[in-house]
């Protein structure tokens, strides 16, 4: 700002995103909705670094001593625990949301390197169970779609309760995303806001939702796992009724994870940042006796690169989830489609209007010509492509710190570089034995 | 034939697996007896076969329906039939919370009184009520019936979709969006037909009809305060 008017001085306060905001809302008389998650800085995986091998350490051979990095979720109670490759699993989000090839690709990328995506607020598409060879199937406040048969078709069950970007949230997909397909599927008329419900409609609290457990595994016959999906917020209470209510995967996503569309005050303002999350849940799993033994941890929620990954096991997560770094994986933001987005008001790398359904790369429409664009063998490739990326970086940093599976990291192999990250993250300021909160 | 199964020391898994026909059983007639309140009871069915549940049942009873037919001879708990697929389940006492919730076919008949959110989410399910049903009843409805013989608590179909509501006696309140609609002969047919499927006695005559003023449909700042 100083650069363009070098004599005159921002306000801290009401500075230019500000004034905008509150220019928008007297044009516009209502909220601004959008996707993607929180944009605005906040204590993260950035402000932690590994301490790698040392004379104390020793380090593993990058390309000869093996590191592993398969999971296998739902060991506690089910008869088929979900096994994935890799530490990283597609986050659910909605056919509806997204288009049928978007969805067809995260399940071809995801099946490729031999892990798991999940459904989200709309139910199954055939194009998602036919190509994931691993698919969870996300039960619902709205249940739209929701149904025996497929739930029987799923590799596992994933009961959300909320979501990082909204937790206490319902859900809104607005009139001109719903297609003949979606509406069908939802049971709704065409060209309406489907709004998604924020409660459960037939249970509330945990004693019910003990019993409401129950129910899926008699209609599932007891075959495969249940998750529960939280936002962050009192994560450390939220993982224990959880686990007590009869979980065998606890899904933790943080404030900054993405959304389909939700109010930016929403995304900006409700929730915990996945950093102390990852911390307050795998505390409580430890209090249980049941960390990295009988309940898995899964965090999502701003996972962008294979630190991200390796930090987020550290701090006690079985493995990762990510949502909106698949969609960039797929083809959201690209360079070349910079003139597409100018019409549209945006530019590659804010673009993040994916509730209007304009998406001129395919992925947040449901417009039959928009979706066309996507090629799902192609999309999937690239998406297989990241995962891949993130596993061997995940695994480079694993080995640096003398770990032969990547489930060996410890927050012991962490320092804070802030004594905000230090303080969520329980792990000490780099250079100090201080960990903010803990005896001093 | 039918097969009669004692729930005193009998568990539920065993029970579904059963009435799932899971370990390829053919039976198509069951009593199922000492429920105690037990949770679950008949949940996820698949199969055309009867069910009769001699007493009171916990939550969930008959989830998931499909194409069986379930009567329970006691009172219901919490969401009876919810997400019901299709089939019957009828219920001869009073039915708890959240009756019929998300159900997308099939006929619930409760002949007792229906607690609050009776039909909420309802997504084509036809639920006959012959007593009165609890507030927020309704809610979110998107289609399918509910015909309410008694009367209904306040914020009856509040910010419901394309579900009809044929109601008898007297709603307390309309919840957001819930308008009175006009009775033609045609609804009455309809409301016949509910009504002789659900094996009740009451003339179609005697109720009035209620769904969405559609006012909610898409956004608009001036109903901000309805929202
Ligand atoms: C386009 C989109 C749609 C989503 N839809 C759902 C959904 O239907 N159900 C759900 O539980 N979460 C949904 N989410 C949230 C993701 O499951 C996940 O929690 C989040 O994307 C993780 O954070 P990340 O985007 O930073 O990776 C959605 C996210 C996006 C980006």
């Amino acid at each position: 700002m100083s650069q363009d008017h070098p004599d005159l001085r921002e306000s801290y306060l009401f500075d230019r995103p500000t004034i905008r905001d509150i220019q928008r809302a007297a044009d516009k008389g209502i909220y601004h909705i959008r996707g993607g998650g929180a944009k605005r800085r906040l204590p993260h995986f950035d402000d932690l670094v590994f301490l790698g091998a040392s004379i104390s350490r020793y380090p593993l051979e990058g390309y000869r001593e093996s590191c592993g990095t398969d999971v296998t979720l739902g060991s506690r109670h089910a008869q088929k625990p979900l096994k994935i490759d890799i530490p990283i699993t597609i986050a659910g989000m909605s056919f509806g949301s997204l288009s049928a090839n978007a969805k067809e690709a995260l399940g071809r990328g995801a099946s490729e390197v031999g892990t798991s995506t999940t459904t989200g607020d709309g139910g199954m598409t055939q194009e998602e169970r036919g190509h994931s060879s691993k698919l969870v199937y996300q039960y619902l406040p709205s249940r739209y779609g929701m149904n025996p048969d497929d739930l029987r078709k799923a590799d596992a069950i994933e009961v959300v309760i909320g979501q990082g970007a909204k937790p206490g949230g319902g859900g809104m997909l607005l009139g001109q995303k719903i297609s003949d397909r979606v509406a069908e599927m939802r049971d709704l008329p065409k060209n309406i806001d489907q709004r998604s419900a924020c409660r459960h409609p037939d249970w509330t609290g945990p004693d019910d939702l003990e019993i409401k457990i129950r129910e899926l595994r008699e209609i599932t016959d007891w075959q495969v796992p249940i998750y529960v999906k939280v936002g962050a917020t009192r994560t450390y209470y939220d993982t224990m009724l959880a686990v007590k209510s009869g979980a065998d995967v606890i899904v933790v996503d943080g404030m900054q994870g993405g959304t389909g569309a939700t109010q930016d005050c929403f995304i900006e303002h409700v929730g915990i940042p996945t950093l102390p999350a990852v911390r307050l849940a795998a505390e409580a799993l430890q209090e249980l006796g049941l960390h990295r033994t009988g309940v898995q941890l899964i965090v999502s929620g701003g996972i962008r690169c294979g630190a991200d990954v390796a930090k987020a096991i550290a701090l006690g997560a079985d493995a990762v989830s990510i949502g909106t770094a698949a969609l960039i994986a797929l083809g959201d933001n690209r360079p070349d489609l910079a003139e597409e987005y100018a019409k549209l008001g945006s530019a590659p790398g804010f673009y993040d209007d994916w509730q209007a359904g304009r998406d001129p790369a395919g992925i947040t429409t449901q417009d039959p010509e928009l979706s066309k664009r996507l090629d799902p063998v192609q999309a999937g490739h690239r998406l297989a492509n990241f995962l891949r990326v993130l596993t061997l970086e995940a695994q480079t940093l694993a080995r640096a710190c003398g770990k032969s599976h990547v489930h060996n990291l410890e927050p012991e192999d962490l320092n804070a570089l802030t004594i905000e990250a230090a303080a969520m993250a329980k792990v000490p300021l780099a250079g100090t034995g201080w960990i903010p909160g803990q005896g001093f | 034939m039918m097969r009669e199964i004692d729930l005193t020391e009998g568990d539920i898994r065993q029970l579904n697996r059963i009435l799932q026909r899971r370990d390829g059983n053919e039976d198509a007639n069951f009593t199922v007896t000492n429920p105690m309140g037990r949770h679950a009871l008949a949940a996820g069915l698949m199969h055309d076969i009867k069910v009769q549940i001699d007493g009171h049942v916990g939550y969930y009873c008959g989830g998931m329906n499909k194409h069986a037919s379930i009567t329970v001879d006691g009172n219901a708990g919490v969401g009876v039939a919810e997400n019901m697929m299709s089939g019957l389940v009828r219920v001869k006492g009073d039915a708890s919370q959240s009756a019929g919730a998300t159900g997308h076919g099939g006929l619930l008949v409760v002949e007792g009184n229906a607690s609050s959110r009776c039909g909420i989410s309802m997504k084509g399910i036809d639920i006959v009520v012959q007593g009165s049903v609890g507030h927020n009843s309704a809610f979110m409805a998107q289609s399918g019936h509910l015909v309410i013989c008694g009367d209904a608590d306040d914020g009856l179909g509040d910010s419901i979709y394309e579900a009809v509501i044929y109601l008898r006696g007297e709603a307390r309140g309309l919840g957001a969006d819930c308008i009175e609609k006009e009775m033609t002969d045609d609804h009455r047919a309809t409301l016949k037909g509910l009504l002789d499927r659900a094996g009740i006695v009451a003339d179609a005559q005697d109720f009035r009809r209620y769904g969405s003023a559609r006012q909610l449909y898409n956004f608009k700042i001036d109903n901000v305060g309805a929202y």
